[in-house]
C-alpha cells in the first residue's frame, strides 16, 4: 500500500481523495461453520485492509492540509445477514473505524465517511449469487426497488462525498441500497 | 471542481422557505434552474424571498401555508401544479422547536403544536406530494429530520419524538413508493446556524458558541451545507438511495 501511494504522489504530486473499496465476499455459511482461516481472510481484506490504507493515506493528506476518505462498508455493515458472520463483522468494523478516524481528523480538514452499498451488479455479486438467472432473481427479490444497483450509482455517491457539497458530512455511513435495509 | 447539479425544467417545493435551511435550499434549487415554490406560514417574509428570487431572474412563487392545516397543505400542492404543471422535488422542512421543559412539566398544548407541525405536517405534505408524483411516475422527497432523530435530548421531548417519527415516516413512505418511481429520504442536520439553533439555547449567544466549539469539525454548519445535500438527494446521482436518513452534523453524533 505504502509503495502504491508513494508512487501516486510521485506521479501526480498530491492525494486529495481516497476510496478504500477493495473487498471480498463471504460464501454463505452459518457462523459456527466458518473456519478460522476463512474468518481471517474476510477480516484481513475487508477491515484490516481499510485500516492499512488509511494509515498511509492520512499522513499524506495531513502534509497537504486536508483530504477526503470514503471507505466501502455495506448494508451488512449496519444490519445482520444470515450466513454472513465474518462479512458482517468486518463491514460493521469498517463503520466503527470510519467513525473513529472521522473524529480523529475532523479538525485537520480530513473528512472520513463510509458508503454502505446494497446489492450491486459486480463480478463479486455474480460470484455470490452464482451468476445464474435463479441466483440473480433470488438476490433481486430482496430489493424493494426491484433491481440491482449499478456500480455507477455507488461511484456517484463517492464522488459527491468527496466534494465540497458534503463539507458538513463527517463520520457518516451512507446507505445506498434501493431500500433493502429499510 | 464541483459539477453543479442541473434542475432546469424541474419544479421544487420547499416548506419553511422564509428562513434558515428552507431559504437556503430554495435559493439553491433556483440557482440550479428549478422553478421553486416557497411555502411558509410567515406570509410577508416568504413573499419577500420569492420576490428577490424573481428579481434575480428565477421562477419563484410564494404560498402561505401552515403545514399543521391539512387544507392549506392540499392547497399548496394544488397551487404548485396549477402554476408550474408538475412537482419533481419536495423538501418538507417546516419545523419548530419545543418549549424547553422536562416531560413532567411540559404541556399537552406544546406537544400537540410540535407534533402537529414537525411530524403530522410532514405526513400531510407527503400525502399530497406523493399523489401528484404518482400521477407523474416520478419524484423525489426529502424530509428534514434532525440529529434529534438519533439521540435523546433533555428538555425537548416532543421535538425529539417528532424527529424520530419523521425518520420512521420517511422509511415507510420510501418502501411504499419506490416501485412507483418516487424516492423518499431524510436529512438529519446537526447544529446549523439558524434561528431554531438559537431557540434551543434560549437565545444565549455564548451558549450557542460553546455548542459550536464542541462539534468535532469545530463549528456549526451553514444552511447552504444542508441545501447541497438536499439537492443531491433529489438528483439522478442518488438514484439508488432509498429511505436513507443522511446525517449532516460535522461529526456531532459520531461520539
Amino acid at each position: 500500500m505504502k509503495a502504491a501511494l508513494d508512487q501516486a504522489v510521485e506521479t501526480f504530486g498530491r492525494l486529495d481523495f481516497a476510496f478504500n473499496n477493495a473487498g471480498v465476499e463471504q460464501p454463505i455459511m452459518a457462523t459456527a461453520e466458518l473456519t478460522e482461516k476463512e474468518w481471517d481472510r474476510i477480516v484481513d481484506i475487508n477491515l484490516r485492509g481499510v485500516f492499512l490504507c488509511m494509515r498511509h493515506e492520512i499522513p499524506l493528506m495531513l502534509k497537504q492540509g486536508g483530504g477526503v476518505i470514503v471507505n466501502t462498508s455495506s448494508g451488512a455493515g449496519v444490519k445482520g445477514f444470515a450466513g454472513q458472520g465474518a462479512y458482517c463483522a468486518a463491514k460493521h468494523g469498517v463503520v466503527g473505524l470510519t467513525k473513529a478516524a472521522a473524529l480523529d481528523y475532523a479538525k485537520a480538514n480530513i473528512r472520513v465517511n463510509a458508503v454502505c452499498p446494497g446489492i450491486i451488479e459486480t463480478p463479486m455479486m455474480d460470484r455470490f449469487s452464482g451468476g445464474t438467472p435463479q441466483g440473480r432473481e433470488r438476490v433481486i427479490a430482496q430489493e424493494p426497488v426491484g433491481r440491482m444497483g449499478k456500480p455507477e450509482e455507488i461511484a456517484a455517491a463517492v464522488v459527491w462525498l468527496c466534494s465540497d457539497a458534503a463539507a458538513f458530512v463527517i463520520g457518516h455511513a451512507m446507505v445506498i441500497d434501493g431500500g433493502q435495509t429499510v | 471542481m464541483n459539477n453543479p447539479l442541473d434542475f432546469s425544467g424541474k419544479v421544487a417545493l420547499i416548506t419553511g422557505a422564509a428562513s434558515g435551511m428552507g431559504l437556503a435550499t430554495a435559493q439553491a434549487f433556483a440557482e440550479a434552474g428549478a422553478a421553486v415554490v416557497l411555502a411558509d406560514f410567515k406570509e410577508d417574509a416568504v413573499k419577500a424571498v420569492a420576490q428577490k428570487l424573481v428579481a434575480a431572474g428565477h421562477e419563484a412563487l410564494a404560498v402561505r401555508c401552515d403545514v399543521s392545516d391539512d387544507a392549506q397543505v392540499a392547497a399548496m400542492v394544488d397551487r404548485t401544479v396549477a402554476e408550474f404543471g408538475r412537482l419533481d422535488a419536495a423538501f418538507n422542512n417546516a419545523g419548530v422547536m419545543a418549549r424547553i421543559a422536562p416531560i413532567a412539566d411540559s404541556t399537552r398544548e406544546d406537544w400537540d403544536r410540535v407534533i402537529g407541525i414537525n411530524l403530522r405536517g410532514v405526513w400531510s405534505c407527503m400525502q399530497h406530494e406523493l399523489r401528484q408524483m404518482e400521477r407523474q411516475g416520478s419524484g423525489a422527497i426529502v424530509n428534514n429530520a434532525s440529529v434529534g432523530a438519533l439521540t435523546g435530548n433533555p428538555g425537548i421531548a416532543s421535538y425529539i419524538a417528532s424527529k424520530h417519527g419523521v425518520v420512521g415516516l420517511t422509511r415507510t413512505a420510501a418502501l411504499e413508493y419506490v416501485k412507483r418511481g418516487i424516492r423518499v429520504n431524510a436529512v438529519n442536520p446537526g447544529l446549523i446556524d439558524t434561528q431554531i439553533a438559537r431557540d434551543v439555547v434560549n437565545g444565549d449567544e455564548q451558549a450557542y458558541a460553546e455548542l459550536a466549539k464542541h462539534v468535532p469539525i469545530g463549528r456549526a454548519g451553514r444552511p447552504e451545507e444542508i441545501a447541497s445535500v438536499v439537492l443531491w438527494l433529489c438528483s439522478p446521482g442518488a438514484s439508488y438511495v432509498v429511505g436513507h436518513a443522511l446525517t449532516v452534523d460535522g461529526g456531532m453524533t459520531v461520539p
